[in-house]
């Protein structure tokens, strides 16, 4: 029933980073959107004077609440919007001059497969292909290739718009798979897959990282996902970059607190000195207590917890080392918060 | 993305690439650039993966849009003089090239209108492929949808109505250009209208203009209505197809799919030019 230290972070492999080659660097990007009728217009600032710089052959993770800004700054990262002010370097081209040179060096995938809904599996792998200026040849071999590194096998002849979300996910990470672009700007790429799928995308993309020293741009909601996948990630809020760094070194910045969750069968008894100091610090949702505090002081309280009286109506308990929603919520995120799972 | 451009790029890559105004002169050479796809290429790849959806949605398209005609040649069989030739000729021959307003003006445009409103438009705009190349695609997988319901309908119209199906093969000429006038139009409405709702209606509307003004025989018309008749992409391609019946005018057949050709090669420039405006706007 305890789970110590369950959203601890997995060390993963160094990245094979050719040191201080720069994919991406962005500076100052601004962009604003005018919303509503003449009589109730409103400016919405949805990148305010964003700076990044994203090493070659770096997995690098936005990681924001909705609204944050994060489609909006991955569309000017691949030329499909014009920023207001700032710039956008990729491999040493102007993306603000030339947008279109992102398209012969980024595979983007976007929320969206409308446009292939009706195709199946296999054509649309490789239309894309053929698209990325594949010849017709390699773009079939290149289709065979990704459909059998994916295990989309038994899905390939079947139109896009007849699968569960998460297999049209995962086709769609397939049309961006191929064509073998340096540089992959995914938007959400594992949402609604299943733990397989969800393995079988991270292999890809790592493979594609070791042998081709691909560069990966990951949007996403996921804290667990982000955590574990990411060399180095930027949290956004309200359209700005509220910090960036390794997910370890942004848990670092939370300092050493852990977070203690409750969960009870009824009411605990609020006589024990243990369960009073809880109940004043918690966060309450539902039956599900939340704090945060100094292991030393976690400790003893689920000590004093578990051994007295209390521990019959408890039902459920955890510690856990920070995680990046932590770190969201310390930086001060303005936002309800992140997913988590 | 003009050849000159991709050349200025390309060129980067030989020499340290040049600082552009702003940003800091790049440490390493820039990663050149992979090719852009050729225009018939790309054209070819997206009018061979929009004709498979035909395979999903055959049955839709074809019965909606022969059900339809033929509804309306039934219709006006009680209505006009089937004892005039003229009479009989404009009804079949609006009917069957209603079928090709039906699919690429109509359908066109509301896929346009929905690619647009999901954003799905990003999947083309983010590979390096010509909007020409994709709104061409596009646009003649939708006139190629209409062939065959345009000649089954103008085979049953020519059943019902005692008409002539020598020159049947004309279809083969009429189909693509007032296909490709009429697909221009769907493009640039489903992709200039700032609403999904609104490129739904003015293919609806589009569609519906083209079935009063070209199954009414024209010189039933008033003054005014053979004005808009007269504005109208699809009425050439009916007159073209009139002028087959009877012992053919093969001048008029020919001047009016050059209107066609024309409206055409006017619309989908128009629509090319719409496409990569809804992009980084």
């Amino acid at each position: 029933m305890a789970m110590l230290g369950e959203t601890a972070a997995i060390p993963h492999a160094a990245a094979p980073r050719t040191p201080g080659a720069v994919c991406y660097r962005v500076a100052g990007l601004t962009k604003t959107y005018r919303t509503g009728r003449r009589s109730a217009r409103t400016e919405v600032v949805a990148n305010d004077a964003v700076d990044l710089e994203i090493g070659r052959g770096e997995i690098f993770g936005l990681l924001g609440p909705n609204g944050a800004g994060k489609s909006t700054l991955v569309r000017q990262l691949t030329g499909l919007l014009r920023p207001d002010a700032g710039s956008v370097e990729l491999l040493g081209h102007d993306l603000v001059r030339r947008p279109e040179a992102a398209s012969r060096l980024v595979a983007y995938l976007g929320q969206d497969s409308g446009a292939l809904d009706e195709l199946t599996v296999a054509l649309a792998i490789e239309t894309t292909a053929r698209l990325r200026a594949v010849e017709p040849a390699a773009a079939r071999a290149a289709r065979e290739a990704v459909v059998a590194e994916l295990g989309l096998g038994d899905l390939a002849e079947r139109p896009l718009k007849k699968l569960s979300g998460g297999q049209r996910r995962l086709a769609c990470v397939a049309t961006a798979l191929v064509g073998d672009r340096p540089v992959l700007v995914l938007d959400e790429p594992t949402t609604g897959m299943d733990p397989v799928a969800r393995r079988a995308v991270w292999a890809a993309i790592d493979r594609r990282r070791a042998e081709y020293g691909t560069t990966v741009l990951l949007v996403t909601h996921n804290v667990i996902e982000a955590e574990t996948v990411l060399d180095r990630v930027a949290v956004l809020d309200e359209g700005r970059v509220i910090a960036c760094d390794t997910p370890g070194g942004l848990k670092a910045t939370v300092g050493d607190e852990v977070r203690l969750d409750l969960v009870w069968r009824s009411d605990p008894p609020m006589t024990e000195p243990a369960v009073a100091i809880l109940a004043r610090d918690a966060v309450r949702t539902g039956r599900r207590w939340t704090t945060r505090m100094d292991p030393g002081t976690a400790r003893e309280l689920l000590a004093a917890v578990t051994s007295g009286p209390a521990f019959d109506v408890l039902d459920d308990f955890t510690l856990s080392t920070p995680s990046l929603e932590d770190v969201y919520l310390a930086l001060g995120g303005r936002h309800e918060g992140l997913v988590k799972g | 993305m003009s050849v000159g451009q991709d050349a200025d790029i390309a060129g980067g890559t030989a020499r340290p690439a040049a600082p552009a105004a702003g940003l800091e002169a790049a440490a390493f050479p820039a990663v050149p650039l992979a090719p852009a796809t050729p225009l018939w290429a790309g054209l070819l790849t997206v009018y061979r993966a929009q004709l498979s959806r035909v395979r999903v949605s055959r049955v839709p398209l074809l019965f909606v849009a022969v059900f339809q005609s033929v509804g309306i040649m039934i219709l006006m069989r009680g209505v006009v003089d089937t004892g005039s030739d003229s009479a009989r000729e404009a009804v079949v021959a609006g009917s069957s090239v209603l079928v090709v307003a039906f699919v690429a003006l109509n359908l066109l445009a509301q896929h346009f209108g929905a690619l647009r409103a999901a954003n799905s438009l990003d999947y083309y705009q983010t590979l390096p492929v010509r909007p020409a190349a994709v709104v061409l695609g596009i646009a003649a997988a939708y006139a190629s949808f209409t062939l065959p319901g345009a000649v089954v309908t103008a085979v049953i119209g020519a059943v019902m109505f005692q008409l002539s199906l020598a020159n049947l093969w004309a279809l083969l000429l009429v189909v693509p250009l007032s296909g490709a006038a009429l697909a221009g139009v769907g493009a640039v409405c489903g992709l200039l209208a700032p609403r999904q709702e609104l490129a739904t209606l003015l293919g609806q509307l589009g569609m519906s203009v083209a079935l009063l003004l070209g199954v009414i025989p024209a010189d039933r018309m008033p003054w005014a209505i053979e004005l808009g008749r007269d504005v109208l992409p699809s009425s050439y391609g009916v007159d073209a197809f009139i002028a087959t019946y009877g012992s053919p005018d093969w001048a008029s057949f020919a001047a009016n799919l050059a209107v066609c050709a024309a409206v055409g090669v006017v619309m989908l420039t128009l629509a090319t030019w719409a496409f990569r405006r809804t992009a980084r706007d």
